[in-house]
Parts: C-alpha cells; sequence; structure tokens
C-alpha cells in the first residue's frame, strides 16, 4: 500500500491497549497508516474509535496505563520504536508536532505567546531569547496574526479561539517538522473560522511539503480538504482510500451509512438515513465484524467472522464481507 | 386545547437582554447579548436559529422558555406575557413552552432514575399525583420517543449519548408543550447517531403539531429540519426567511458568507470552500458592538452608512416572508448571483 517511495510517516501494526481495573481495553488494533510527504490523509471515526489513541501512540505520548505495540512506526528513515524516550523527545516539536483539539488548555495561560513558541527555539534550536522571540514574531505573522510584533506578548486569554488555534498551529510549523498530527484542530470553531484554519493547513502542507494526519469525525471537512481517507471504527481501520473514491463510491456500508445520514440539499424534508444503534465502547465489542449488529448488509458470517481489511482495485482497501456488493449498489444506487 | 395549524403560538416583539459582566477599564462592562429581536411562530412549524459562537442564540432560547427575563420585550404565549408573568401565571406559560438541552450528558440529574426524571414535570405542575398513572405517562412517553418502557429504572449514565437526548426529550414532551425550544439538540451527539434524533424530533412535531425552535451552528442540520431560518449576528436577526430561499439566495453579506464556509460533503464541488466570501478579521466583542450595522466591520459592502445607520429587518423583493437587515441588501443579493454564475 506503498503510494510513495519515502512515506514521511509509515506505521505497520500499531496497537495500543490500556490497562484497567476492568481488564485490558484494547483501544487501537493492527493500524496500518502511511502519509506522504506534502499529502493531507484524513482519520475518520466517531468518539471511542481509537484516532486519537493512534495519534498520541504515534507521537509516543501515550499515557502510562497503555501498552503501545508495533511492527513498525518510521519517521522519514528513522525508526520511532527503536529509539529511547529521550531522542523521540527531541523529535516531537522538531521532525513531528501535534496539533490539540482545544487550544485554550493546550497553551499555558501564565506564559507569553512569545515565551511559548519561542520555547521550541530555544529549547531545540539553542537560540537566544531575543533570536527566539523574533522568530516568534515571524511565524504569528506566517499563521495571519494581525499586528504580531504587538501581539507576541499578549496572553493566550487575549486570544480569540480562532487565534489561538492559529498559535497552535504556529508551534506546530515552527521547527518545520515532516509531519503535523492535527487532532480535531477545528471542532470547537465556528465555520467561518474553520474554513481558515483549512485553507492555513492546506496551504502550510503544500508549501512547506508537511506532511498532515487530520483526526477529525466531521465528513465535510473531509471532503473539503482530504487526499486519503482513513476510517476508523471500533478501534479499526475498516477502510482506506482516496478521497475521490471512498466519497463517491464506499466499499464499507459504514462508510456508506455515515455519508447517507448527512443531511444534504436534495433531501430537505425526508427522512434521514438513521444507522440504529450506538458505537460500541472498547471494553465490550461484538463478535465478528464489530459494525454487524448496526449494518443492513450483515449475514450470518458476519457475527462470527471478522473480516480482514483486504485490498481492492484503485489501491483502495475495505474490511467488509461483501465489499463487492456494497460497491456495486454505490454505483447503481 | 389543540392550536390549529397557522395560529401564533409564540410572539416575541423587541427583545433585549443585557448582561453586566466583569469590570474592565471604565467600571462595568456591559455585554449586549441580544438586541431587539422579533420572532413569531405558528403551530406546528419549525424556526432554525443559525448562527457563530457569542451571537445570542442561547440567551434568546433562555428568555423564550422563560429561563431568563427579557430587560424589554414581551413574549406572547396565549395572550399572556412570558417575560412579565409570575408564579402560578409564569408555571402555566412554561408548561407550554418546553426546552430541549445540548448535553445530555449534564442536563440529566444523575442521581435521578428515567422515571423520576420524566415524571418530574408531571410532580411539578401536579399534573398526575397518582404514582400508577405517572408510571403509565412515564412508559408512554418513552415509548414515544424509541426507548423501551422497562428501561424507566435506570440512571443516566447506564445509557448512551443518544439514548440519554431521547430522555431529555421525553422529559420535554410530558408537558405536552406547543413549542419546544431545541439549542443544539444534536451537536454533543456521534455523527452516526446525529441522525436519529434529528429523524425523532422532526416526526414528534409532525405528529404532535408542536412548533419547534431549532437551534444548531450545523448549517445542514437546520436546512434539513427547518421550514423557516432566521440567521443571528451579535445579538441582532441578518435575515430571516424560508429555509429554501435564505439558503439558496441569501441577501444579506453575513449569510452569504457564512454559508460559503460551511463545508458539504460533496467532492465535486472541492474548492468551493476557497473561494468562500471571505470575513474580514475576528468576530467583534459584544462588550463593545460596532455603531450602525454590527456587521459594517467585516462586511466586504460595507459603505459609510452602514458605520452610522442601524438597518432594520426589511422585506427583499417584494416578499414579505422574507426579511434582511442590510442597507444593501439588493445589491448584495445581486453579487451573490454574479458569484454564483461565475463560479
Amino acid at each position: 500500500m506503498d503510494h510513495s517511495p519515502s512515506p514521511a510517516l509509515n506505521v505497520r501494526g500499531l496497537s495500543v491497549t490500556f490497562g484497567t481495573r476492568q481488564g485490558p481495553v484494547p483501544a487501537v488494533v493492527d493500524v496500518d497508516l502511511d502519509v506522504a510527504p506534502g499529502e493531507l490523509v484524513a482519520l475518520l471515526g466517531e468518539s471511542g474509535s481509537g484516532k486519537s489513541v493512534t495519534a498520541r501512540a504515534v507521537m509516543g505520548l501515550s499515557t502510562g496505563n497503555a501498552s503501545v505495540t508495533a511492527e513498525q512506526i518510521r519517521l522519514g528513515d528513522t525508526d520511532l520504536l527503536a529509539l529511547p524516550e529521550s531522542e523521540h523527545r527531541k523529535l516531537r516539536g522538531a521532525r513531528m508536532s501535534l496539533v490539540f483539539q482545544d487550544a485554550l488548555s493546550a497553551l499555558n495561560p501564565v506564559l507569553s505567546i512569545g515565551d511559548q513558541i519561542g520555547e521550541l527555539f530555544r529549547t531545540h534550536r539553542g537560540m537566544s531569547r531575543r533570536q527566539a522571540r523574533a522568530e516568534a514574531v515571524n511565524l504569528l505573522g506566517q499563521v495571519g496574526i494581525p499586528a504580531p510584533t504587538r501581539r507576541v506578548n499578549d496572553y493566550p486569554h487575549q486570544f480569540s479561539g480562532g487565534m489561538r488555534q492559529r498559535i497552535l498551529i504556529a508551534m506546530a510549523i515552527a521547527l518545520r517538522p515532516e509531519l503535523i498530527i492535527a487532532d480535531e484542530p477545528t471542532t470547537a470553531l465556528d465555520v467561518t473560522v474553520q474554513a481558515q484554519i483549512l485553507e492555513l493547513l492546506d496551504s502550510l502542507r503544500r508549501e512547506l511539503n508537511m506532511a498532515v494526519l487530520l483526526i477529525t469525525h466531521d465528513l465535510g471537512v473531509v471532503s473539503e480538504v482530504a487526499d486519503r481517507i482513513l476510517v476508523m471504527y471500533a478501534g479499526r481501520i475498516v477502510e482506506s482510500g482516496t478521497a475521490d473514491d471512498l466519497l463517491s463510491r464506499p466499499g464499507h456500508p459504514y462508510t456508506q451509512a455515515l455519508l447517507r445520514s448527512v443531511p444534504q440539499a436534495d433531501t430537505r424534508g425526508q427522512e434521514l438515513y438513521a444507522i440504529p444503534g450506538s458505537p460500541p465502547s472498547p471494553a465490550n465489542q461484538p463478535s465478528g465484524c464489530p459494525f454487524h449488529p448496526r449494518c443492513t448488509w450483515a449475514v450470518d458470517e458476519c457475527k462470527t467472522t471478522r473480516p480482514l481489511l483486504t485490498l481492492l482495485a484503485g489501491g483502495r482497501a475495505a474490511a467488509c464481507h461483501r465489499t463487492e456488493e456494497v460497491l456495486d449498489a454505490a454505483v447503481t444506487g | 386545547m389543540q392550536p390549529s395549524p397557522g395560529d401564533v403560538v409564540l410572539d416575541a416583539q423587541n427583545l433585549h437582554k443585557t448582561f453586566r459582566g466583569g469590570r474592565g477599564q471604565a467600571g462595568r462592562t456591559r455585554v449586549s447579548a441580544v438586541d431587539g429581536i422579533n420572532l413569531t411562530l405558528a403551530a406546528g412549524e419549525s424556526l432554525g436559529i443559525v448562527g457563530e459562537s457569542g451571537c445570542g442564540k442561547t440567551t434568546l432560547a433562555r428568555m423564550l422558555v422563560g429561563l431568563d427575563r427579557p430587560d424589554t420585550g414581551t413574549i406572547m404565549v396565549h395572550g399572556r406575557d412570558i417575560a412579565h408573568a409570575r408564579g402560578g401565571d409564569l408555571r402555566e406559560l412554561r408548561r407550554r413552552v418546553q426546552m430541549v438541552f445540548q448535553d445530555p450528558y449534564t442536563s440529566l440529574d444523575p442521581r435521578m432514575t428515567v422515571l423520576e426524571l420524566i415524571g418530574e414535570p408531571l410532580v411539578v405542575h401536579r399534573l398526575m399525583p397518582n404514582a400508577a398513572a405517572r408510571r403509565d405517562r412515564v412508559a408512554e412517553l418513552l415509548a414515544l420517543v424509541g426507548l423501551a418502557p422497562e428501561l424507566m429504572n435506570r440512571y443516566p449514565h447506564q445509557f448512551s449519548g443518544g439514548q440519554r437526548q431521547r430522555i431529555g426529550i421525553a422529559r420535554a414532551l410530558a408537558l405536552e408543550p406547543e413549542v419546544l425550544v431545541c439549542d443544539e439538540p444534536v451537536s454533543a451527539l456521534d455523527v452516526s447517531v446525529q441522525a436519529q434524533v434529528v429523524n425523532l424530533l422532526r416526526d414528534l412535531q409532525k405528529r404532535m403539531n408542536i412548533a419547534m425552535v431549532f437551534i444548531a451552528h450545523d448549517l445542514s442540520v437546520v436546512r434539513h429540519v427547518a421550514d423557516r431560518t432566521a440567521v443571528m449576528y451579535l445579538g441582532r436577526l441578518a435575515e430571516v426567511g424560508e429555509t429554501d430561499t435564505v439558503y439558496d439566495q441569501p441577501a444579506h453579506p453575513y449569510t452569504q458568507a457564512l454559508l460559503s464556509a460551511s463545508p458539504v460533503v460533496d467532492r465535486a464541488n472541492r474548492g468551493r470552500m476557497a473561494n468562500r466570501i471571505p470575513l474580514a478579521g475576528d468576530p467583534p466583542s459584544p462588550t463593545d458592538p460596532p455603531a450602525g450595522c454590527r456587521f459594517h466591520t467585516r462586511c466586504r459592502l460595507s459603505k459609510d452608512l452602514c458605520g452610522r445607520e442601524q438597518p432594520q429587518l426589511l422585506a427583499i423583493g417584494g416578499d414579505a416572508n422574507r426579511v434582511a437587515a442590510c442597507h444593501f441588501a439588493d445589491e448584495s443579493l445581486a453579487d451573490a448571483r454574479e458569484r454564483a454564475e461565475a463560479a
């Protein structure tokens, strides 16, 4: 499934299991994922599907009760699995960075923005305070903060939500990383601000040739910016492919159902397609295919045998026993 | 007494609400949350309200159900004014206007069973003193929202988000209201569950002939649900009209910008957002709203007049159902048409 000779991020067989009082809970199981330089890949899923856990595992930021296993996690030519924590830490911010969803809690309220951005340059590049401050002003201008020389001394609470998100993006791109993971970067924002932030991410990855892994649950956002899409359900990737293929012709019933349940202009006034039930909790997953209790395509086989993620024509993949039929239905229906 | 379709069930006129904030540079700041809003709602109709965070949507909702009192203005329900009613009168009016809250995780008391939660309005309003009758009624309400009546002895934490929102809806319906005010009823839910709740609300509304105020920031959901749509900006109405008209031919520059920025699941139209109508700057603070038209600081068509004079909501194109508060609504409409043709 290689899309480029040297992907910026290359993950094989990633699993994350949380140890809880009720026993081990598998949150992410056997995830493969590639992001090429300059490519924007969307990881689409609902809450509890494991998308944020995946992001944290890649960044090496998993919590203490998580056990992370993988065959391979490579950032460019660096094997992250073999790296000691101290070395891993040096990569974070410099070669890969994470944009959090909630900008207000991701920023330190008692440090000025200039100090927070400058810290990256001082720690990773050994710059002086003055140089770091100048770089911070530069970056703020680059992400579209008006009057950056003045605003660099302000504190997080003095910025609006959209501005704070821009500041997080500024910090993420500060050291020109190869990979940015953006975890629901626009979920807390209004649509007009969301459009600005998505545009910013899109132009930055084009100009700086960064690989972007965008984590989201919003099909509209995905449709607007993604090159490729990975759909997660109950901790596994259930479908992957180019955004064009996947959105116009979904190969997994879950993707298909999600797309049908979104209100569209021409379905106004009609009943929306509603997926029955709710997503399973990672601690209590159904047997066989985890989607089968909610699936209209389910047959007996689905209750007992979990379908594997299978390669299809055109470089796409889906984990469903009836993919071919689902694909055909998308064309005729 | 069921109102017949077309009857006005709720009539809000000239609503204003200002909150006193913390101390600013010049004494206490005042936040003008709602500034002169008029709304009427006919029986069985659904009115969508859209706008960005901080535009006063929730304050408006809270005033409509009588949780906040407007500083000035009237909210007439059955010829009586909720805004100034007291005691028993207020309770009687509140029975007719009920609310579905945004977050089903915090709006249900975790220590009450579903029976107690849904039965509580009946107890408060002394409608069903008999516990057995109340139990029957709760079972009926649970069935109505698609939950098994056997679940009534469970607690909220035993339900999923979508089920909890169903409980919240059953609780709001317990008093057989004429108006249901839904403040972001699906935004806290998983994507795959939102459609269930949207369908349920629409279905109940049609079956029970309830008028619904549907507040959401998700434009596509409002488009799906609402017969009429009102667009709010910084405490004022920018535009009101039939949903199709507002979405297909928005007249107010703010509505146009908002719609053009909202992502649509449509790969063929990719890049639509890059061609969106830009909004200059950030939303102004409601503690210090701009003079004249509150939108003029960010508007692409702004002229001198806009900074001086507040535009009134006026009919556009001779259609009395369709009003916009813009001095240059006609120009704006023409400009939007040109853009649509160019694209």
